[in-house]
């Protein structure tokens, strides 16, 4: 039995005034699907998600949002959870009251399920203390206890790790792991490379408004061959002449650490070379790492050094 | 994996009542509000408790005289009090933050999102306001004659025109009155509505429904002509005092129970109209343009307008003041005579009735050069009666302050043993001389 997606999009556009948020972005997300939008500031993420979850409507091309076309703007069918811009609390209510509030408005009257939700998240043992005293990273996770309370088939999440510690990344990790083994959907966006690389299994990278990448991550790896090294040597300067001479390298930065850029082949290169020249070789380190390389080069931005 | 999903149908809107019941707990749960709720429930009571002990009463204020007579005049003192600037206030105040609360949090679309339906949102926001306002209103009453009841106790009231209410009927008017002054507090709540409505949460929205309260308030203080007094909302607020005469002058205070619901209504419908027109996917909508302001302001003037009109042309003496020499002699015929047989018992004196007092009164304002009506401190009256059991006629004179809502304060001038002191002697002691000053309201839209 072929499955529904549960997000087929094709050539969706959105105009904000003369600005571009979407430009013609292809999007397929099947279900069990975790897939991760990428990219930077501005890139059009939140504006790609808000569509998902019916907000707004594209002005161009056309969106199926589990199976049924988008239609209404803030009429979100029925399996479809999630929320963009952060998750809309009431600071003046507790954890416990701002989910039982939107567990009644959708007709479900049942407290377990609030507590279930509650401690899914790891937030049981704040349940009843205002969302006021809610640190950034525990508003998101009630965000997404909220967003669990429907049992969702498509889950949409706006930068769901911004602001989690370690302890609270891993409550979100497992709980979409989770829904994930039971078939949900899962569309979150990010602009951090190893929190994507750490849950899911399809990215869609942007770039002002365009798809520059879609596909497993395994694929976004390869796709870029070059890559960012830091080299520590016995002779910075020697090796500077030896790493300039090298075919297929680019010096980024010359100095008691060189950088270079370059495939892989040629740092092999480089290193023969090195050692040829009687100079030490004490360190070599990506300077950022492949899946990350991979998205600086797509999205053209400048690598942080 | 999973299996085929099914095709899924739109959400019907959230139910009603969940959606009323969060709005109401988003609203009580504010510390704000519930400070507002316990100063409602608390300070009446010890206001009046206190007041009602000491020897000199606030009686600027209509039945502050009483207040040490009866339990039931407290209640009275702080319904003017409120209805003069609390009430509209803080009213408004509720009502304009059920709106802005969404736009200061920035939660609109998750509102939006969870209920699905503006209009149920509307409905259910005007409605937790309306509650609230309700409660308001209710911790007032509730707290205002408890606290008079248990300092002074439960006994008989003087009427604006003098007559006796007994206990029982002075219990029932407080109530009323009480009850009346709920049409103009939702007016403006709608009122309030509307400005958060279309100001969002800049303070404006705040700021515009209670400056509005004030200016009505201060043009209700003018001597405006009665037309346009009875079309504005806040007139409610005074007409209430209608019902301590006897028989109790409606017309004033039935008028402004129907301005007040037709305000209501136009505010709340101009409200719900703009609010589901408000585009909330675009975040950066926040407030209203200049032209959708005077889109909401101008059919409310119109209303007043229309109003004015109305009552103008159905009653031909509404376009003065209302506050007439022949009315004022009425007036204060009716209560001296009143008074007068109070004041008898007081003293021991044979009995006699108000019919066989005959009296009559001649009011001046301001000597020969000014003209007999309109409000002002400058009314000079002299009441005429006939003696009881003696063919010779008694003369008093009062200094009267009329002000523009009809109601005035009589100060008496003498003779000292009628009116001039402010107290008898008894032979049970000295009592207040009900003579010396008293309280009066002349109907505005009466035709005397
Ligand atoms: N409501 C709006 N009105 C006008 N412009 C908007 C609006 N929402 C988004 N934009 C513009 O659309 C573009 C994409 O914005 P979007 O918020 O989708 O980016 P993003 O990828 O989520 O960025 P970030 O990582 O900063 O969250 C930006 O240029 C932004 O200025
Ligand atoms: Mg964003």
């Amino acid at each position: 039995m072929r499955s529904t997606p549960a997000v087929r999009a094709r050539g969706i556009s959105k105009w904000f005034g003369r600005v571009i948020a979407l430009d013609e972005v292809d999007l397929d997300v099947g279900a069990g699907q975790v897939h991760g939008l990428v990219g930077p500031n501005g890139a059009g993420k939140t504006t790609l998600l808000g569509l998902l979850l019916g907000l707004a409507r594209p002005d161009a091309g056309s969106l199926e949002i589990l199976g049924t076309p988008a239609r209404q703007t803030l009429v979100v069918p029925d399996g479809v959870a999630g929320f963009v811009d952060g998750p809309g609390l009431y600071p003046t209510l507790t954890a416990r009251q701002n989910l039982a509030a939107l567990a009644s408005l959708r007709g479900t009257r049942t407290s377990s399920a609030v507590d279930d939700a509650l401690e899914q998240v790891g937030l049981g043992d704040v349940a009843d203390n205002r969302v006021r005293g809610f640190s950034l990273g525990m508003r998101q996770r009630l965000g997404l206890a909220a967003a669990l309370l429907t049992h969702p088939r498509l889950l949409i999440l706006d930068e769901p790790s911004n602001g989690l510690d370690p302890a609270g990344k891993q409550h979100v990790h497992q709980v979409i792991g989770r829904l994930s083994d039971d078939g949900v959907a899962v569309v979150l966006s990010s602009h951090r490379m190893d929190d994507v690389a750490a849950l899911c299994t399809d990215v869609t990278l942007l770039a002002t408004g365009r798809v520059v990448f879609t596909g497993p991550l395994a694929k976004l790896a390869a796709e870029s061959d070059e890559n960012d090294y830091r080299v520590i040597t016995s002779d910075s300067a020697k090796a500077a002449v030896v790493a300039a001479d090298t075919p297929g390298l680019r010096i980024i930065e010359a100095g008691d650490a060189l950088v270079v850029r370059g495939p892989v082949l040629a740092i092999d290169h480089l290193v023969i070379r090195l050692v040829g020249a009687d100079v030490a070789l004490r360190e070599l380190t990506p300077v950022v790492s492949p899946l990350e390389a991979a998205f600086l080069a797509l999205t053209h931005t400048e690598s942080p050094l | 994996m999973s299996a085929t999903l099914t095709r899924p149908v739109d959400q019907p809107a959230a139910p009603f009542v969940p959606a009323y019941r969060f709005e109401l707990v988003k609203l009580l749960v504010q510390g704000r509000i519930r400070a507002v709720l316990l100063v409602c429930l608390l300070a009446p009571a010890a206001f009046v408790a206190v007041i009602s002990q000491q020897s000199s009463l606030p009686t600027d204020t209509v039945f502050g005289r009483w207040m040490n007579a009866t339990g039931w005049a407290g209640s009275l003192v702080i319904l003017a009090f409120a209805c003069s600037w609390g009430l509209p206030l803080l009213v408004s105040l509720v009502a304009s933050d059920v709106f802005a609360t969404e736009d200061r949090l920035g939660t609109w679309r998750h509102l939006m999102v969870a209920v699905r339906s503006p209009r149920r949102i509307f409905a259910a926001k005007a409605l937790a306001s309306l509650t609230v306002t309700l409660l308001l209103v209710g911790c007032l009453v509730a707290s205002s004659i408890i606290g008079g009841l248990a300092a002074v106790g439960n006994h008989s009231l003087i009427g604006l025109d003098g007559h006796v209410l007994t206990a029982g009927v002075a219990a029932r008017t407080v109530v009323l009155a009480w009850a009346c002054v709920v049409t103009p507090a939702l007016a403006f709540g709608a009122i309030g509505l509307l400005g958060s409505v279309l100001l969002g949460r800049s303070p404006m929205g705040l700021l515009v429904p209670a400056v509005l309260a004030l200016a009505m308030n201060l043009a209700l203080m003018l001597p405006v002509p009665v037309a346009f007094r009875l079309a504005l909302p806040s007139n409610a607020f005074l007409a209430w005092r209608g019902l301590f005469t006897e028989p109790a002058s409606s017309g004033p205070l039935l008028i402004g129970i129907v301005v007040s619901l037709l305000w209501t209504a136009a505010a709340t419908g101009l409200a719900y109209v703009i609010f589901v027109r408000r585009d909330f996917t675009d975040l950066s909508n926040d407030g209203a343009t200049r032209r959708t302001l005077v889109a909401a302001a101008l059919p409310l003037a119109v209303l007043t307008g229309a109003t004015a009109l109305v009552l103008a042309v159905a009653s031909p003496g509404s376009t003065g003041t209302g506050v007439e020499k022949s009315k004022l002699e009425a007036s204060l015929s009716t209560a001296f005579s009143h008074l007068y047989v109070l004041q008898t018992r007081e003293l021991h004196r044979p009995s006699v009735t108000e019919a066989q007092l005959e009296t009559s009164t001649a009011c001046d304002k301001g000597g020969s050069r000014v003209p007999d009506h309109g409000p002002g401190n400058d009314w000079r009256c002299v009441v005429t009666w006939r003696l009881p059991g003696a063919s010779a006629t008694g003369s008093a004179i009062y200094q009267l302050d009329v002000t523009a809502d009809g109601r005035y304060i009589a100060d008496g001038d003498g003779p000292k043993e009628v009116n001039g002191s402010f107290q008898v002697r008894t032979s049970t002691g000295d009592t207040p001389n009900p003579l010396w000053q008293l309280d009066g309201y002349v109907d505005l839209l009466d035709r005397n």
